[in-house]
């Protein structure tokens, strides 16, 4: 890995933490912030960095990270730089499980982010078993479109259950829809983490595989790797930390899609420096699209999906301009 | 060595085996070509070698050192059947046989030498970095290869010719005694098709098990020891280059008129296609 790169990635996560930390309904100067978190100063303040915003840009990073990791193994696995960690059926299908639980009265803090969790790990079961029957559970193409599939399978369901839910309801869930880090809180922070720290290490550990079944079937079989196993395990656990993201603050867009491909565009190319970069790279995305969601018309935010959404479509056209002048 | 023993593969859905009980060998030190027209199951054949296909009955055995095992280098031979292999036994299959498919794009532009470097990967595992005597075969197959002067360049940048040569190179940082090249010399001129295959006759005088598969029946007639000539599924004809090249085998199998004649520079035997029946 290139060691400039990994500065840069890092100076940019420590200039993110802190803008997290400053920005908000409270601007709160560097000075107080220093203070409170050496436990002085304001009680208020101190509540507000210990209680509010360190959960928040703590979850921020965990949930970039872990969207970035995700997308970037889905994008070597894929074999495809369009390829993000929504594909599986993880985002339809979370959908799917906030939504229910949401018509069905359980708005308990607690309960719908579980019902999301399950909801994505059913819709990539589902997508396993669609593309299985078809005659490929590790042929890319196949998965890719049983995944569509299932996709528009969920957005139907939700159509279907937000048609007669009450106004309250489909507010509340569309805006979870939108992915969101408002009600973070250090549980969040520590369960959404270990799924993210475990799950990263297992992309890690595949990376140099990755490496190889990125060149395609044929070439990385002749590389005397089993294509079959890896494309599995790598689809498995990518799914499975988007999953984890997913539940602990809604569905954010773009993040998993744009964050490796910026990472390439600094020229690292292996798999496993690229994704240990992007997991740094997307938390601090995460972070500074949260504190834009948050400055921009307080005390009311924007949906943090939104503001990803905006600050990744112009990159991607940056980006396309690019290739498209070589 | 590569020993294919009764080797019958089918696709699904299809009525005719795509092999049927074929069986030859290639021997280590000598070239080996297998030829044939579209759909004859040329491709198959190296499908079966990289375990991407299983075959309905037969096997191919693939002998010779395994490259940095030490004591071990002289292991018995690896045999591809109806059972998958192990992946422990996949890593050291590759350190063994070395496989350049027909075709091939990373999806993702690496530097050259990254892409050659790649070729190590059966040698390491874990979070391992690059070796001193991984370097030293990079360094090895991209002379050999050719390549010294393109290692600084982006694999999306090659040309036709460049790109399939990067690749041999890849091939041969594997490291192993046995290289299989399925249509090495598409899309290369004149000059970097005779490059290539002295390349590959060297690769074979040295020791090594080639393994061809080509449509360049005149230069295969030329360099190769042994000639395996397959119609549809089947071989159709098994020997040295004066043994295949005749007019009426050749004939029957293309389905084209055709006459062989005698390379005025050379002496080996050459196929001059005629036009279609019917046609002058």
């Amino acid at each position: 890995m290139s060691t400039r790169a990994a500065l840069l990635v890092a100076l940019v996560v420590a200039v993110a933490v802190v803008i997290g930390l400053a920005v908000g309904s409270v601007p709160l100067s560097l000075d107080a912030l220093r203070d409170a978190l050496l436990g002085q100063g304001d009680p208020v303040v101190r509540a507000i960095l210990w209680d509010l915003r360190l959960p928040r840009v703590a979850l921020g990073l965990v949930v970039g990270a872990g969207l970035a990791l995700s997308g970037g193994a889905m994008q070597a696995t894929l074999r495809n730089p369009l390829a993000e960690p929504y594909l599986l059926g993880v985002s339809g299908g979370a959908a799917v499980g906030a939504v229910l639980a949401s018509v069905a009265g359980l708005l308990a803090p607690t309960v719908v982010p579980l019902a999301a969790f399950l909801g994505a790990l059913g819709a990539v079961a589902l997508v396993l078993a669609v593309a299985r029957a078809a005659g490929g559970a590790s042929d890319p193409r196949i998965l890719v479109m049983a995944g569509v599939i299932v996709g528009a399978f969920c957005t139907a369901a939700i159509m279907v259950a937000l048609a007669t839910a009450p106004e309250g309801t489909v507010r509340g869930a569309l805006w979870w829809m939108m992915g969101s880090l408002s009600d973070a809180t250090w549980a969040d922070v520590r369960w959404v983490g270990a799924y993210v720290a475990v799950g990263g290490a297992l992309l890690l550990w595949l990376g140099r595989d990755l490496d190889v079944l990125a060149l395609g079937e044929e070439p990385a079989a002749a590389l005397g790797l089993d294509v079959d196993r890896v494309t599995r395990r790598s689809f498995l656990i990518a799914a499975l930390v988007a999953a984890a993201t997913v539940a602990g603050a809604g569905l954010i867009g773009f993040v998993g899609l744009v964050v490796p491909s910026l990472v390439r565009t600094l020229g690292i190319t292996r798999v496993r420096p690229a994704l240990a970069l992007a997991a740094g790279v997307g938390g601090a995305l995460v972070v500074l699209a949260d504190a834009v969601a948050r400055r921009v018309v307080p005390p009311a935010e924007l949906p943090l999906g939104a503001v990803t959404a905006l600050l990744g479509v112009p990159f991607f056209v940056w980006r396309l301009r690019a290739a498209a002048a070589r | 060595m590569i020993e294919v023993d009764g080797l019958t593969v089918r696709y699904a859905r299809t009525e005719r085996p795509a092999l049927a009980s074929v069986s030859f060998t290639a021997r280590a030190g000598a070239l080996t070509a297998v030829v044939g027209p579209n759909g004859s199951g040329k491709s198959t054949v190296v499908r079966t070698l990289l375990g991407r296909v299983t075959p309905s009955a037969g096997t191919i055995r693939v002998g010779g050192a395994i490259a940095d095992a030490g004591a071990a280098a002289r292991a018995p031979s690896i045999e591809l059947g109806r059972a998958p292999l192990p992946p422990e036994v996949r890593r050291t299959l590759a350190r063994r046989l070395a496989i350049v498919p027909q075709r091939e794009e990373p999806a993702f532009p690496l530097p050259v030498r990254d892409f050659i470097a790649l070729g190590r990967h059966p040698h390491g595992r874990g979070f391992g970095g690059e070796t001193a005597t991984d370097r030293d075969a990079i360094a090895v197959a991209a002379e050999r290869a050719a390549v010294g002067p393109l290692l600084g360049r982006w694999t999306s940048e090659l040309s036709g010719g460049e790109w399939q040569r990067v690749r041999v190179a890849r091939a041969l940082a594997q490291g192993g005694e046995v290289l299989v090249l399925d249509e090495p010399t598409t899309f290369l001129d004149v000059a970097h098709e005779m490059a290539a295959f002295e390349l590959f006759d060297d690769l074979a005088r040295e020791g090594r098990t080639v393994l061809l598969v080509s449509h360049q029946l005149n230069l295969v007639a030329r360099f190769a020891d042994h000639i395996v000539l397959l119609k549809q599924g089947r071989v159709a004809a098994d020997g040295a280059a004066d043994d295949v090249m005749r007019g009426e085998v050749l004939e029957s199998v293309y389905d084209w008129p055709l006459v062989v004649s005698r390379d005025p520079a050379v002496g080996a035997p050459v196929l001059v296609p005629l036009r279609g029946r019917g046609r002058r």
